[in-house]
C-alpha cells in the first residue's frame, strides 16, 4: 500500500505492509535512523516521535495509520548548523552517554516545552520518567530540559 | 518483535465497522484504537488477528459528551481527553487524577478509555472506573445496540461480555450527585506501571456522615468491583481514621487476589482502601 | 606528578562524541545496512532444559523469500565458543555451540537460524519452525544437589577457592562468630540498545567483516578467526556507535559468529538485529549468587578470620569470561579491611537459565553486598557503631601499598595506593553526618521508616599488561589519535583528546579519536574492567609525548631555536619567551615531514609515533556510600531519598565525565538493589521477557546523586596517577540501601537478599516482633 509522510517538512511516498512500524518505515524506507527502536512495545520510549503535534512511541502505530500525517523526528530539531537550545542543553549539562536514548528524550521535551513552555519541574519530571535511560542516572537530563525551558523563555 | 500479517481497514462510519465484524469475526478481527495495550501483544505475536480495524479515522468518537443525567465518553477519547478539565467538577477532578495514573504521558496521548475497557485488564484504572462508577458500556454490531451494565461486563481477566463481532461504541457514566466526593489511590512498583492494587471511593456527606458510599477495588482479583461489605460498613458512619483502618482490614477479608503474592496483595488492599478513604475525606 | 589541572587535563569539557548524538546521525548496529543483505531470525527453544527430538523446517522453508534455514548439523565444523583467556580443559565441556545440539539447556537457547529477504519475512519463517523437544526436568537453582550435565560431568563444573591464614585458629579463638545467609538476585546491564551484528564477506579482498562490534573487536577478532580458521589480518572487525556496553555487550555470543559464517558461505551480507524479548533471555545476565558467610571477631570488633562458602549460579553454559567473575568475588571479598585469615570456597554450578557473565562491576557488586552487610552484622552484635567498626578494621594509609595473598582478574592483589579511613572521615563531614543522624532520630521518634546506610569498597581497574595507540599530524594540522580502546558510551574520545590535546599541545576539538577498529591497529585492550582510561590514555600520553619530541626537532632547526626553549599551544609551536616571534604550525611541520618533501631532511616521514603503555598491576580506587531512605509502611516500598557517594580517583582527566559514570552506575545499582531481577517458573520459563517485567528505574526511581570526588592518592602505577571510574557507582549500590533499609526497619539481620522488594518489607514487617534497635551509622 502506498502512503504518504510529511517527514520533517519532506513528503514521503513509500511502499508498505499494514504490519510495518511506523519505527520501521521512517528509519528503512525513509532512511531516518535516528528514530531508535529500544523495546518494540512501548515502554522504553526510545522511538518517541512527534506525529500532528502529539509526542507518540513509533513502535506502537503502525506507518499505515500515519498516512498524511505530518511528522517531526530528531533529524529536524536542529536548523542547519543551530542546534535546538534542547540539544545544546544536552551537550552542556552532559546528559547523554552512549546517546541511545536521546532522541527520544529530546522529542519528548520538545514536545512537553511547546506544549508548555512553563511547566513546572514536578510536571518535568513526570514527563521525563515516561522513557528509559540507562546511562546517565537521569539528573543531568532533568537538569538539561530544566536549563532549556529557561532559556527558551526568556530570548536573549 | 515484528507483527504477523494482517489486513487492515480504516472505515470512516461505525456501520461500516459493524459490518466488518460481521463479516470477519469468525476469522479473528480486533479494533484498533491507540493501539497502547492491542500493538504490544501483536508485537509480541500473543495477537495475531487476521483483520484489524482502525477506528481512528471515524469522526465524533473522541467527544466526551455531558448529557446532563450521564457523561458519555466516545469511543476514540483518550486517557489524556481527562486532563483537560471540561467536565461536572468533582467528578472531573477525579477522573483527571486517576488519568494521570496511567502509563506515561506519550501513552496517555494515544490509548483509549473504551479500548482499556474492551481490553479488560485487571489492574487498569478504567476498568475500576467504570465498575465503581454506576457505568453502562454501549456495544454495537450488525444485530443491533446493546447496553451492558458495569455490574454484568466483566468476566475474568481480559474477559468481557463483549461478542466477537461487537464494538463499543461508547460507555456513559452516570453523573453523581454534586457534592459527591471521590478518594482514589494505587499502588504500583514504578509510577506508570500496571497497579498491583487500587480503590476508588465515593460518597456524600449529610451531616457529617457518610451516604451512598461507593468502593472499588481494582489489580488484585480477575477483574476490578465493588466491595459491598465495606460499603456496608461506611454507610452512615463519620468519616475517621480509624472508621478507614476498619474498611481497609474488612477489604482485606473479602479479596481473593488471584495474583500468586496473595499475602502481599492482601495488605495491599487495606493500605489502598485505607489511602482512597482518606483522599475523599481530604478533597472535603 | 602535577596535580594542578591543566588546560585541558582535569578540566570539565563538553563531549566530543555529542555532536552526531544529538543530531540522531549516531550509527548504532541496526543503522548499518548493505545491498543485497539477508536478515537473521534465530529459532529458540521455548524449553528450558530437553532433547531435541526432530527440527521441521519444510513450511518454514517454502515461504518465499526465505534462502536457508540451518539447524545444528549445518554448522557441525564450528567449535563452540572459547574463553578469551585461552582454553581450561576442565570447563571446556560446558562451551556453548552456536546451535543446540542435541540438548537444550536454556529457554532462549538457539536450535535453528532462518535466512530470509525482510526482517518480518524472517520472522514469519522461525514462527513455522517446528522444533519437537522432549521435556527434561530443569534444574533451576544453584543451591540444589549438582545433577549430570553431560555423562560423566556434573553441573558443578568446578570450585573456585581462594584463601590464606589459619581460618580454624581464628574461629577457635573468636570473642564472637557472626555468620550470614544471603542472596544477590539474578540481573543484568540490558543496555537500551539491543545486541546486533552484521557479517560481510568482500571476495575482492578476501576479508570477512564484523560490523556491530563492540567492547573487545581486537580480542574478539583472535577467538574469531580461530574459530573460522582464518588468519587475523582477513577478518576485521568494526565497533560503530554503540547503545550501551555495561559488560554483557560485546562479548562472542553464537549469533556473532552465525552472521560471519552465514556471509562467507552466502556470500552476501547478514544482519541479525536482537529484539528486546531476545535480549531478556539471550544476552548475559549476571550477579545471581549464594553465600554462606562467617566472621570470627574479637572483643573489639576487630576482624580474625572470614569464612564464606558461595553458591554461583552460572546459567546454562560457561560463557567467553570462564570463572572470572567467581574469582573476582573471592578475591577481592576482604577490602578495604584486613583479615587476618580468610578462606573462600565457591560452588560453580550450572543450571537451566540464562548464561551468566560479566556486568558492571562483577564479582564486586555482590561481595560488597555480603562484606558490607557483615560489617552492619558485626557491629550490631558488638555494639558498635557502623563507623565505628569498618573504622578499626581498615587497612590504614601506612601500610600501603598492600599486599594481599588473593587474585583478582589472574594477578596478585596489591591495594597501590590509598587512605581509606581519610575518606570515610571527609565522606561523614560532607554529609554532615552528626546533624543527619539527628534528624533521622527525629524522624523515627515521629513513627517514620527511615534509616541510613553506610558502605565502604574497594574497586579495581587499570588491568594490563600493556596497550598501545598512534598519532598522527596531517597537514592540516589535524591530529588523529588511532587507538585499540572501545566506547561504550563513557567519554571514551573525549578523554583520550584531553589527554593528546594537553600533552602534544594542540585543541582538544581538532583531535579525532578512532577506536574498535582492527582494521586501523593491530592490538587493543578494548574497554572492559574500567580499563580504558587507565590503559588507553596512557598509551596515548606516551605516543603524544614522542610526536611533541619529533616536531620539536624540527622546529628547532627551522626557527634556530634549542628545542628546550620551545613551546607547543593550540598546534603552533612558539618560543615562550618570544611570543610574537617566529613560529611554525603542527600542520607545516607535518607538510615539511611528508615523504615527498623536498624539505624532510633525514627525518624519518611522517608527523606520526607509536607509543605504549605498560603495567604490572592493576589500580585500586576506593570509595565510600551514604545512603538515606525511607519504607512506606503501608506499600512496602523504599524510597532512597539521599545517596553521596565519595571516589578517590587518584586523578581526574574530565571529572564530569568522571560523575556521570558514577551517577549512571548508581541509577543502575539502585536497579538491582530495588527493582530488577530474573525470575522464573518451576519450569524455567522466564517471567521478565518485557520491560513491564523487568523493572528498571525510571526519573522519579533515581535520587540526585551527591558526589564526593577526591584526588589524594594518585596511583604510583601509572604516570598520570589516574584510577578508573566506570564501576565505582554501582559498586556499593546494593550494600548501602541494604544497610539504609535494615536502619529503616530497625530489625537488625533482617535484610538478607537483593532485590528488597516490597513484598519482602511487607513480609518482614509482618514477622516481625522483636524491638526494633537502634543502629546508629
Amino acid at each position: 500500500m502506498k502512503i504518504t509522510l510529511t517527514l520533517n517538512g519532506n513528503k514521503h511516498q513509500v511502499d508498505v505492509e499494514p504490519r510495518h512500524t511506523l519505527t520501521d518505515v521512517i528509519r528503512d524506507a525513509c532512511g531516518y535512523t535516528g528514530t531508535h527502536l529500544g523495546c518494540e512495545h512501548g515502554v522504553c520510549g526510545a522511538c518517541t516521535i512527534i506525529v500532528d503535534g502529539e509526542a507518540i512511541r513509533a513502535c506502537l502505530m503502525f506507518a499505515i495509520q500515519a498516512d498524511g500525517r505530518t511528522i517531526r523526528t530528531i533529524e529536524g530539531l536542529a536548523q542547519g548548523n543551530t542546534l535546538h537550545p534542547l540539544q545544546e542543553a544536552f551537550v552542556k549539562h552532559h546528559a547523554l552517554q552512549c546517546g541511545y536514548c536521546t532522541p527520544g528524550f529530546l522529542m519528548l521535551a520538545t514536545h512537553a516545552l511547546e506544549k508548555n513552555p512553563d511547566i513546572t519541574d514536578a510536571e518535568l519530571q513526570d514527563v521525563l520518567s515516561s522513557n528509559l535511560c540507562r546511562c546517565t542516572g537521569y539528573q543531568n537530563i532533568l537538569a538539561a530540559v530544566q536549563d532549556a525551558r529557561d532559556t527558551m523563555r526568556t530570548p536573549s | 518483535m515484528k507483527a504477523a500479517s494482517f489486513q487492515y481497514y480504516a472505515p470512516t462510519s461505525i456501520a461500516d465497522v459493524v459490518a466488518l465484524m460481521a463479516e470477519h469475526s469468525d476469522a479473528g478481527i480486533r479494533i484498533l484504537a491507540g493501539g497502547q495495550s492491542l500493538v504490544p501483544t501483536m508485537a509480541y505475536r500473543l495477537a495475531r488477528p487476521a483483520h484489524l480495524i482502525d477506528i481512528n479515522r471515524i469522526a465524533g468518537l473522541d467527544q466526551i459528551t455531558d448529557h446532563g443525567e450521564f457523561l458519555e465518553i466516545g469511543a476514540l477519547v483518550r486517557h489524556e481527553g481527562f486532563a483537560a478539565n471540561r467536565l461536572p467538577a468533582r467528578l472531573g477532578a477525579i477522573l483527571a487524577h486517576i488519568a494521570n495514573h496511567i502509563a506515561h504521558r506519550p501513552i496517555r496521548a494515544r490509548g483509549t478509555f473504551c479500548g482499556s475497557l474492551a481490553h479488560a485488564d485487571p489492574a487498569s484504572e478504567w476498568c475500576l472506573v467504570a465498575a465503581t462508577l454506576e457505568a453502562e458500556l454501549i456495544a454495537e454490531s450488525a444485530r443491533g445496540v446493546r447496553t451492558i451494565s458495569s455490574a454484568d461486563y466483566f468476566r475474568g481477566i481480559m474477559s468481557t461480555a463483549l461478542e466477537d463481532d461487537e464494538f463499543l461504541t461508547s460507555v456513559r457514566i452516570r453523573r453523581p450527585a454534586d457534592d459527591t466526593l471521590f478518594g482514589f489511590f494505587e499502588y504500583s512498583r514504578r509510577h506508570g506501571d500496571f497497579a498491583l492494587a487500587a480503590s476508588l471511593v465515593s460518597f456524600q456527606l449529610t451531616a457529617g456522615l457518610m451516604q451512598n458510599v461507593r468502593l472499588g477495588l481494582g489489580g488484585v482479583e480477575d477483574y476490578p468491583r465493588r466491595l459491598a461489605e465495606v460499603e456496608s460498613l461506611l454507610e452512615g458512619q463519620s468519616p475517621s481514621a480509624a472508621v478507614f483502618t476498619r474498611a481497609g482490614d474488612l477489604a482485606a477479608q473479602h479479596v481473593n487476589p488471584s495474583a500468586a503474592d496473595v499475602d502481599y496483595r492482601i495488605e495491599l488492599v487495606k493500605t489502598v482502601v485505607e489511602r482512597a478513604l482518606q483522599h475523599a475525606n481530604e478533597t472535603t | 606528578m602535577n596535580k594542578q589541572p591543566g588546560q585541558y587535563f582535569g578540566q570539565p569539557l563538553q563531549r566530543l562524541e555529542d555532536q552526531p548524538l544529538v543530531r540522531g546521525q549516531g550509527c548504532f548496529a541496526a543503522d548499518i545496512s548493505f545491498p543485497y543483505q539477508l536478515h537473521m531470525r534465530v529459532v529458540r527453544s521455548d524449553h528450558a532444559h530437553g532433547r531435541i527430538l526432530s527440527i521441521d523446517t519444510s513450511a518454514a522453508a517454502a515461504l518465499p523469500g526465505v534462502v536457508a534455514i540451518w539447524t545444528a548439523d549445518d554448522v557441525a565444523d564450528i567449535p563452540p565458543i572459547d574463553f578469551r583467556e585461552g582454553s581450561v580443559e576442565k570447563l571446556a565441556p560446558f562451551r556453548q555451540h552456536i546451535l543446540a545440539q542435541g540438548k537444550v539447556r536454556y529457554v532462549g537457547d538457539p536450535v535453528a537460524v532462518v535466512f530470509a529477504t525482510d526482517a518480518y519475512l524472517a520472522e514469519d519463517a522461525a514462527d513455522l519452525v517446528r522444533v519437537d523437544i522432549e521435556e527434561l526436568v530443569p534444574l533451576l537453582s544453584a543451591d540444589d544437589a549438582p545433577q549430570e550435565f553431560s555423562p560423566g560431568l556434573l553441573t558443578e563444573a568446578t570450585i573456585c577457592s581462594q584463601g590464606y591464614g589459619d581460618v580454624e585458629a581464628a574461629f577457635k579463638q573468636a570473642h564472637a562468630i557472626v555468620e550470614l545467609d544471603l542472596s544477590i538476585g539474578r540481573h543484568t546491564g540490558v543496555p537500551l540498545e539491543t545486541r546486533g551484528a552484521i557479517g560481510r564477506y568482500d571476495a575482492a579482498r578476501d576479508v570477512l567483516e564484523l560490523h556491530g562490534a563492540a567492547k573487545v573487536p581486537h580480542r574478539n577478532r583472535e577467538s574469531l578467526a580461530k574459530m573460522l580458521s582464518r588468519s587475523t589480518t582477513s577478518l576485521h572487525l568494526y565497533e560503530g556507535h554503540v547503545g550501551g556496553g555495561f559488560g554483557v555487550r560485546g562479548e562472542i555470543y553464537p549469533e556473532d559468529v552465525l552472521v560471519l559464517v552465514a556471509a562467507l558461505r552466502f556470500n552476501r551480507p547478514v544482519k541479525w538485529i536482537e529484539d528486546r524479548r531476545e535480549h531478556l533471555m539471550a544476552t548475559n545476565h549476571s550477579r545471581q549468587q549464594h553465600h554462606r558467610i562467617r566472621a570470627a571477631v574479637d572483643a573489639n570488633g576487630l576482624l580474625l578470620g572470614i569464612e564464606n562458602e558461595v553458591w554461583h549460579d552460572q546459567g546454562a553454559y560457561i560463557r567467553t569470561h570462564g570463572t572470572r567473575i567467581a574469582d573476582m568475588t573471592c578475591g577481592i571479598l576482604p577490602y578495604p579491611y584486613k583479615v587476618p585469615a580468610y578462606q573462600a570456597d565457591l560452588h560453580f554450578r550450572l543450571t537451566n537459565k540464562t548464561p551468566a557473565a560479566t556486568y558492571r562491576a562483577p564479582g564486586r557488586y555482590e561481595a560488597n553486598f555480603v562484606r558490607e552487610r557483615l560489617l552492619d552484622a558485626i557491629a550490631i552484635r558488638l555494639g558498635l557503631s557502623r563507623i565505628e567498626v569498618r573504622r578499626r578494621n581498615l587497612i590504614r594509609q601506612e601500610e600501603m601499598p598492600y599486599e594481599a595473598p588473593l587474585m583478582a582478574l589472574g594477578e596478585h592483589i596489591v591495594l597501590d595506593s590509598g587512605d581509606y579511613e581519610g575518606l570515610l572521615d571527609k565522606s561523614l563531614a560532607s554529609i554532615k553526618c552528626v546533624e543527619l543522624e539527628a534528624e533521622v532520630a527525629a524522624r523515627k521518634a515521629n513513627g517514620e521508616l527511615v534509616g541510613l546506610g553506610l558502605a565502604m569498597f574497594v574497586e579495581k581497574s587499570g588491568l594490563g599488561p600493556t596497550d598501545g595507540a598512534r598519532i598522527n599530524v596531517d597537514s592540516s594540522g589535524t591530529v588523529e589519535v588511532v587507538t585499540g580502546g572501545a566506547s561504550v558510551g563513557q567519554g571514551f574520545e573525549t578523554v583520550m583528546a584531553q589527554v593528546c590535546a594537553e600533552t602534544l599541545g594542540v585543541a582538544y576539538t581538532k583531535i579525532r579519536v578512532v577506536h574498535g577498529r582492527t582494521d586501523r591497529i593491530e592490538y587493543g585492550i578494548g574497554a572492559h574492567a574500567s580499563r580504558a582510561t587507565v590503559m588507553t590514555a596512557n598509551a596515548t600520553r606516551e605516543a603524544a609525548l614522542l610526536v611533541r619530541k619529533k616536531a620539536l626537532t624540527v622546529a628547532a632547526e627551522l626557527l634556530q631555536t634549542p628545542e628546550d626553549q620551545l613551546d607547543i599551544a593550540n598546534g603552533i609551536v612558539f618560543r615562550p619567551s618570544q611570543p610574537q616571534g617566529p613560529s611554525i604550525s603542527l600542520g607545516e611541520i607535518a607538510q615539511r615531514l611528508r615523504p615527498l618533501s623536498p624539505n624532510r631532511g633525514d627525518h624519518i616521514p611522517g608527523l606520526c609515533a607509536e607509543g605504549w603503555f605498560n603495567t604490572d598491576h592493576q589500580v585500586y580506587p576506593y570509595g565510600v556510600f551514604i545512603a538515606l531512605a525511607r519504607i512506606d509502611p503501608g506499600t512496602g516500598a523504599v524510597i532512597v531519598e539521599r545517596i553521596q557517594i565519595a571516589y578517590e580517583i587518584g586523578r581526574a582527566i574530565n571529572p564530569m565525565l568522571v560523575k556521570g559514570q558514577i551517577m549512571g552506575g548508581f541509577a543502575q545499582g539502585l536497579g538491582g538493589a530495588l527493582l530488577e531481577e530474573f525470575r522464573y517458573d518451576d519450569r524455567g520459563q522466564p517471567l521478565c521477557l518485557t520491560f513491564a517485567d523487568y523493572l528498571m528505574p525510571t526519573l522519579l526511581d533515581v535520587p540526585p546523586v551527591e558526589i564526593l570526588l577526591c584526588e589524594d592518592a594518585p596511583s604510583p602505577c601509572n604516570p598520570l596517577g589516574i584510577k578508573g571510574a566506570g564501576e565505582s557507582g554501582i559498586a556499593a549500590a546494593g550494600a548501602v540501601i541494604a544497610s539504609a533499609v535494615e536502619d529503616a526497619l530497625g530489625l537488625p539481620g533482617v535484610i538478607r537478599s537483593l532485590p528488597i522488594t516490597p513484598h519482602m518489607i511487607k513480609d518482614i514487617l509482618r514477622k516481625s516482633s522483636g524491638t526494633p534497635v537502634e543502629m546508629c551509622p
